[in-house]
């Protein structure tokens, strides 16, 4: 009885085994890339249907650690990869290769009926910091300041806590939620909220302020005058070669960088 | 010939068992090893009772208290939700529903004990919190009630179910005999019922317990994740399961911030290990052979 | 005499309440998930990978995922699990041993799950180098499943009257044959039971496979074990959490749960009913 069972469920194992054997490409790594990830891979399978792509989140830490032990192929990162990660994988026999694939800008985001429009760096850090935490000290209505941040293990914070921040700590009664979406949704609610996220996700319900007089804009993020601004990037061991590599030319195309644009994201040229 | 096939059976059975203990075995020497490492640039009394977590930042604090603090208050909350609600459930289904009706409720309850719990995370997320925020126009519904009420949900069934069954397996002589001295029903489940299944509530209410404070998904999705001493139960918490998931994707295997994470595993694994040990040595029933 | 009545009344509409309202929240949540759920409901959202940035098509790579991961669990959980539980049975000695061993079982059986996905990552992926893939997370899971099933197994042999075993071994059979040819069988209800119920545990377990198995996309099922998948539980935490077309994903969310919530119930129902049914036909 016990052995009919085993094998019944055996089999069944078996049976599911037998798709064909493809061309299996494993790439892991940051959140914030997930979606562009997942889109032009779709895109890219579809043009290619012999080609598997696996896309696992995790952060970026993880997939460049996925990528130091060689078990992925890609690791996205929405961080240049630090210089002891970089040591680290030399260690290992592992020659880290960047590609940048795509640009992305952090807004700044308050309630739409917030007044206030610019915010200095020094300002948000102090914000942040829990320095100022009342809106009418930089002007605006006596409501107390709703601190919005992001989780540490999010790259988004990540470069918000290195452009922002400067070894500032976060306020410990900061809400660190758990996306992009999440920031927005709860900003969009909270009269005296304020938060960041990504430009692909800036609606009319919320307003994105100016920072240090300069809007975030696909084009300011372009020319670098946005200061809150980074690239994103796949990683590889040594030059990409075979299929990874069609897979990266393909983002880096035209057709792959409009795909970037559909989901909120800034193409690199 | 078959003493060969009475020892192969018998050494199959032992290693079995063996494999078992290796794995305990190893699941501790796993979180110890990857933790300990901590505690060579901080004290474990920095680590547990200073206020502190920043791990991302350059020099990182590794001060875990507000995270302890968040589990237990989770935790806490989930259970001041959850006993009164199941311990009453468990005896209107022990004492006071009639066979018929027991019949269907006590499956059902067993049945959603078994809800995954992303499933109430979900739940938690998309439909409880917003809820919450507009009814006490709050900054937000991810905080210590939201949570403590979707864990309080989950744990129900657990403790229920377990009670029931201490208290339906208390003998009928000693209820019949309250009965017949006069007692009212109410003064027989108190006086009587209650107590003679004290130990098997008792075990209930630790395993709910331990269920509560090791759940992931549930406050990871829920909780709102902010480090800090919460001053009301709206505030959002970070317990040490929601920050081990939220913060490994992150780190360098063998960075400090790895190993402060598998400390905090330590220290919920040491949380459960004695909630067990209590259960084992103190309220569990002797085993008959 | 009428204040103990009264107060008699009022404890009991107490009691009365206390089931009521657990029963209300329980229902508006079983209620939320259904009418959520069922509207994207549909074969095609059954047999379909998702499609166009995960905002349509379908989860089943996620539904194989999980059967997979859940299957293979049990094929290595099961066998250790039951020769465990046989160990303690008939053949542990000294008694303490078999006490030591009670103390494991217990002790692993209140081991929070993410605490056995950290154990997965740092033995299976990383130190026995099986990478993030189907393998480890089985593995993990059945490590978490073994406690309940070897529990589940001993209580299921020990229910078995021991006159059955007794009698044949005084008739000359050997331990092996009274296990094998008489406990066995006799407990083998209890022991599926046991075993349907860990399945509905393991396939909904989030935590354990975050780190060890669980993939955000793949759009072809796995055809080694050595690769990662995607599962029902864990696509329902990235939809909710790492997706970006919310209005698109939090409806395929509910769906996703709807279907996990009713392969759980439905193997727990299965379990429920198998074990009422041999307890009616059980002859001691």
């Amino acid at each position: 009885m016990k052995n009919k069972v085993f094998m019944i469920i055996l089999t069944l194992v078996l049976i599911t085994f037998t798709a064909l054997a493809k061309t299996n490409i494993t790439c892991s790594g940051s959140t914030t890339v997930l979606p562009i990830a997942q889109a032009t891979a779709e895109a890219f399978m579809n043009a290619l249907p012999e080609i598997n792509i696996s896309i696992r989140g995790g952060g970026s830490g993880v997939g460049i650690a996925a990528l130091m032990n060689g078990t992925v192929d890609i690791a996205n990162s929405s961080r240049p990869m630090k210089a002891k990660e970089i040591t680290q994988a030399k260690s290992k026999g592992i020659q880290p290769v960047a590609y940048a694939i795509a640009l992305d800008g952090i807004a700044v985001i308050v309630h739409s009926s917030n007044p206030i429009t610019n915010l200095s760096i020094k300002q948000l850090r102090d914000i942040y910091s829990g320095k100022i935490s009342n809106w009418n000290e930089l002007g605006g209505s006596n409501l107390p300041i709703v601190v919005i941040s992001r989780d540490v293990s999010s790259g988004t914070f990540e470069v918000f806590n290195e452009k922002v921040m400067a070894g500032a700590k976060v306020i410990s009664s900061a809400q660190l939620l758990a996306s992009n979406n999440a920031v927005a949704t709860t900003v969009s609610t909270t009269p005296g909220a304020i938060g960041y996220a990504g430009l692909g996700f800036l609606s009319n319900k919320v307003k994105a302020v100016t920072i240090e007089n300069v809007i975030p804009s696909e084009k300011t993020v372009k020319d670098s005058t946005y200061k809150l601004a980074r690239k994103l990037y796949m990683y590889t061991n040594g030059k990409a070669k075979g299929a990874v590599n069609d897979y990266i030319a393909f983002i880096q195309s035209d057709a792959g960088q409009k795909i970037v644009q559909e989901q909120g994201f800034i193409t690199l040229k | 010939m078959k003493t060969i096939k009475e020892r192969t059976f018998q050494v199959i059975a032992y290693l079995a068992s063996l494999l078992t203990v290796v794995c305990l075995i190893a699941i501790i020497y796993g979180i110890f090893h990857d933790g300990l490492p901590l505690f060579k640039v901080i004290s474990w009394k920095d680590f547990l009772f200073t206020n502190n977590w920043y791990p991302t930042y350059d020099p990182p604090g590794f001060g875990a208290w507000a995270l302890i603090i968040g589990s237990l208050y989770v935790t806490l909350g989930a259970l001041i939700i959850a006993i009164p609600l199941s311990l009453g459930s468990a005896i209107f289904i022990s004492e006071i529903a009639s066979p018929g009706l027991r019949e269907i409720v006590k499956p059902v309850i067993e049945l959603l004990a078994g809800i995954p719990s992303v499933v109430y995370g979900l739940f938690g997320m998309a439909f409880l919190a917003p809820l919450i925020r507009q009814w006490f126009s709050l900054d937000t519904g991810l905080n210590l009630f939201t949570s403590s009420l979707i864990l309080g949900i989950m744990v129900i069934p657990i403790i229920c179910s377990i009670s029931e069954d201490a208290m339906s397996s208390v003998p009928h002589s000693i209820r019949e005999a309250s009965l017949a001295l006069g007692a009212t029903k109410t003064e027989t489940i108190f006086k009587a019922i209650i107590p003679a299944a004290k130990k098997g509530i008792i075990g209930s209410i630790l395993l709910g317990f331990g269920r509560a404070i090791g759940e992931t998904m549930v406050v990871l999705m829920v909780a709102g994740g902010a480090a800090q001493i919460p001053n009301s139960i709206f505030k959002s918490v970070r317990p040490l399961t929601s920050t081990i998931a939220a913060e490994m994707g992150e780190t360098i295997i063998g960075d400090l911030h790895y190993n402060a994470l598998f400390a905090l595993a330590i220290v919920l694994f040491i949380i459960t290990f004695l909630s067990n040990l209590i259960t084992e040595i103190v309220f569990r029933p002797k085993r008959q052979k | 005499m009428n204040f103990r009545r009264g107060k008699n009344t009022f404890w009991l509409s107490i009691m009365t309440l206390m089931l009521i309202i657990t029963a209300g929240f329980l229902v508006v949540f079983i209620v939320r998930i259904i009418t959520l759920g069922a509207p994207v409901l549909s074969w095609k959202f059954i047999v379909e990978p998702p499609r166009e940035a995960m905002t349509e098509g379908g989860i089943f790579p996620a539904l194989i995922g999980t059967f997979l991961l859940t299957a293979l669990a049990m094929i290595i959980a099961l066998p250790l699990g039951i020769f465990t539980a046989i160990w303690l049975t008939h053949y542990g000695k000294p008694s303490q041993l078999v006490n030591i061993l009670h103390i494991i079982i217990n002790t692993m059986a209140g081991i929070p799950s993410i605490i056995f996905g950290l154990f997965g990552m740092t033995i299976f992926v990383n130190l026995l180098d099986l990478n993030v893939s189907l393998l480890s997370g089985s593995l993990t899971l059945a490590i978490l499943a073994l406690p309940v099933i070897i529990n589940n197994t001993e209580e299921a042999i020990r229910s078995v009257p021991a006159d059955f075993s007794e009698a044949s071994l005084a008739l000359g059979a050997t331990t092996r044959q009274t296990i094998s040819k008489v406990v066995f069988p006799a407990a083998l209800p209890n022991i599926l039971t046991g075993a349907i119920i860990s399945v509905g545990r393991v396939a909904g377990e989030t935590a354990p496979i975050m780190f060890t198995a669980a993939t955000f996309y793949s759009r072809s099922l796995p055809h080694s074990l050595q690769n990662e998948v995607m599962a029902l539980p864990y696509h329902i935490y990235a939809l909710m959490t790492e997706g970006t077309h919310p209005q698109a994903q939090v409806p395929i969310a509910y769906g996703t749960a709807l279907v996990l919530l009713l392969l759980v119930l439905l193997i727990d129902a299965l379990a429920i009913i198998i074990r009422s049914y041999m307890r009616k036909k059980r002859q001691w």
